[in-house]
């Protein structure tokens, strides 16, 4: 238990991150509204994954698990990745 | 239990809890490869149909289940300063929000069905396929993610009634902290579903 409660993690920095998921759905949304045609979605796309780095990071705490929390999910997600690829390159030279 | 053994019994509870969202992230990544596939194929009438949707009603949506994962996030916070007032307080506002987000997606849907646009509505044969695809995949996947809500909110009402009763506390809240971990997923979810549902006009 020790070791999990020395990271309180304060009220203001949840705050922070909050204001911060905020300013980059206004973002998303400006981008589209702008529209950079082929990009848009793009961009639209990286923005999410940025958003969900922080809610992981920092909502799930997993800057304060130990290693393999952060691990398994990087793989999981590069897993997903080449599943993408994989469908992708079938549909594509089918 | 001694103090070593608890916090290892802590640390394997959440290590399931996340072993299952990968599980749920997989299900909700088959949905997002057919949205994908479909969408290569079908792009204009994906642009076309996105139109349909309400970007304000999206978007509010967005910004309450952000509110409601930092709250659900700063309730922990709460919890481990021994804070039962203020943790009780931040997980209702994350209950309230929930909610919220289920009537918004009450009257997104109704607004849809009375304009005839369901899955096997006539005005649904009658579009081509394209637009078909869009709005089934429309339903299926927010649908799915509306099921995960109505859990999430359920898990959460159950943490906040234990804390309420003391069970969940300083010394014992690996619940809340697996609640959160859930709704967080629902929010992740969510962060995707949002630009390619919405924003693809």
């Amino acid at each position: 238990m020790s070791n999990h409660e020395e990271h309180i993690v304060p009220y203001e920095s949840h705050l922070k991150i909050l204001v911060i998921l905020l300013l980059m759905t206004v973002i998303t949304i400006t981008v589209t509204v702008i529209d950079f045609s082929a990009w848009t979605i793009a961009l639209a796309l990286i923005i999410a994954s940025i958003k969900v780095f922080f809610v992981l990071t920092y909502f799930m705490h997993l800057k304060y698990e130990i290693l393999i929390f952060r691990a398994l999910t990087l793989l999981i997600f590069l897993v997903f990745a080449v599943v993408i690829v994989i469908t992708f390159l079938d549909y594509v030279y089918r | 239990m001694n103090s070593v053994e608890e916090h290892n019994s802590n640390v394997t509870a959440r290590f399931g809890m996340w072993i299952f969202l990968f599980t749920e992230i997989f299900l909700f990544g088959g949905l997002f490869i057919v949205y994908a596939v479909m969408r290569s194929k079908h792009d204009a009438e994906f642009h076309a149909a996105a139109a349909h949707l309400n970007v304000v009603v999206g978007a509010f949506n967005t910004i309450i289940l952000l509110i409601s994962s930092s709250t659900v996030a700063m309730s922990i916070t709460a919890v481990q300063k021994q804070d039962k007032k203020m943790a009780t307080r931040l997980l209702l506002v994350t209950i309230l929000c929930a909610f919220l987000f289920l009537i918004n997606k009450y009257f997104e849907w109704s607004l849809k069905f009375h304009h005839g646009i369901y899955p096997g509505s006539d005005v649904m044969l009658e579009l081509n396929r394209g637009y078909v695809l869009f709005f089934s995949l429309y339903y299926f996947m927010t649908g799915l993610h509306a099921l995960h809500i109505i859990i999430g909110l359920t898990i959460l009402i159950i943490v906040y009634l234990k804390i309420n009763n003391g069970q969940v506390n300083h010394k014992n809240y690996v619940l809340l902290e697996n609640g959160a971990l859930y709704w967080h997923l629902v929010d992740l979810i969510w962060i995707f579903l949002f630009p390619l549902l919405y924003l693809i006009t």
